[in-house]
């Protein structure tokens, strides 16, 4: 597929194989200002992630992080293996609630390689745990390794 | 229960051009490191004719239309209660400062589980630039706590 990204995408020539993990990326403690700024610059205006007093009368304990932030760091730990033009699909599923002062870590490990209009592609197993091995997000990212 | 028959709604279209300011802004927010992602000189020494937008910057650009999740309103949902339960990106093209991207959201599916104690809303985005190039869709599904 000819397009506009065609002039950054990068052949990558290092090892991946099935079973290549990714490095992974540790992340500070989520804090209400955490949460402040990723509202602010996400647009995500919602009160429940923001607001303690809106948060409690919805049934929460307190305010909880944006599902979109933790999306956002595995977006980051993607695009520091690979360039970004070489990510074609990313999807995952918000498992469990991130909450105030957890620390989470993003991994990802390549489960299938696979050819497709003459590229080659690696699918790729991504996830996000809390400190206490609990899997808050879970899903899948393509990339391109080679065309 | 939310109403089924809004399944197929396409809400109206809006054109959001992506800023310099705001992409730095989600950078620092999101603890991004690498230079493409905040600096121009960075990115363009890099390849690119701008700042790159993130991955998942599109959802931003969704939200940043003329009323926060249009489909609140049309469901009369509750923002309290939602929750967001998947979210999938597929990308044909980079998204760069500069850019104005118009984004088409329409109500893909709805189902519910549990005998309705949570329902699902699947929205479909399409994003295309400037050129008139899809740069990239996504499906975003919300759980309703009832």
């Amino acid at each position: 597929m000819l397009n506009s990204t065609t002039n950054t995408l990068q052949n990558i020539n290092e090892d991946i194989s099935v079973g290549t993990k990714l490095p992974a990326l540790v992340l500070p403690p989520i804090t209400r200002t955490t949460l402040a700024l990723f509202a602010g610059a996400s647009g995500d205006h919602n009160p429940i992630h923001i607001d303690s007093d809106f948060a409690k009368q919805f049934g929460m304990e307190d305010v909880f992080a944006h599902g979109m932030l933790s999306m956002a760091y595995l977006g980051r730990m993607l695009t520091n293996w690979l360039p970004q033009s070489n990510l074609k699909k990313f999807a995952t599923k918000f498992t469990a609630i991130t909450q105030l002062h957890d620390v989470l870590t993003c991994s990802g490990e390549v489960i299938e390689l696979f050819t497709d209009n003459n590229e080659s592609l690696a699918k790729v197993l991504i996830k996000v745990e809390n400190q206490n091995g609990v899997s808050t997000l879970v899903g899948e990212a393509t990339v391109v390794i080679s065309s | 229960m939310l109403d089924k028959t809004k399944i197929g709604h396409q809400f109206q279209p809006f054109t959001i051009e992506v800023e310099k300011g705001r992409l730095k802004f989600f950078a620092k927010a999101i603890g991004e490191t690498n230079p493409i992602y905040f600096d121009e000189q960075a990115a363009i020494k890099a390849g690119h004719k701008s700042i790159l937008a993130p991955p998942t910057f599109a959802f931003t650009i969704d939200l940043d239309g003329p009323e926060l999740l249009p489909v609140l309103k049309l469901l009369d949902m509750d923002i309290g209660k939602v929750l967001h339960g998947a979210q999938e990106f597929e990308y044909m093209a980079n998204i760069y400062a500069g850019d104005n991207i118009t984004v088409a959201v329409s109500i893909k599916d709805m189902f519910d589980k549990k005998g309705g104690a949570l329902e699902f809303v699947v929205l479909e985005t399409r994003f295309c630039n400037q050129d008139d190039a899809l740069v990239a869709t996504a499906l975003n599904t919300l759980v309703y706590r009832n």
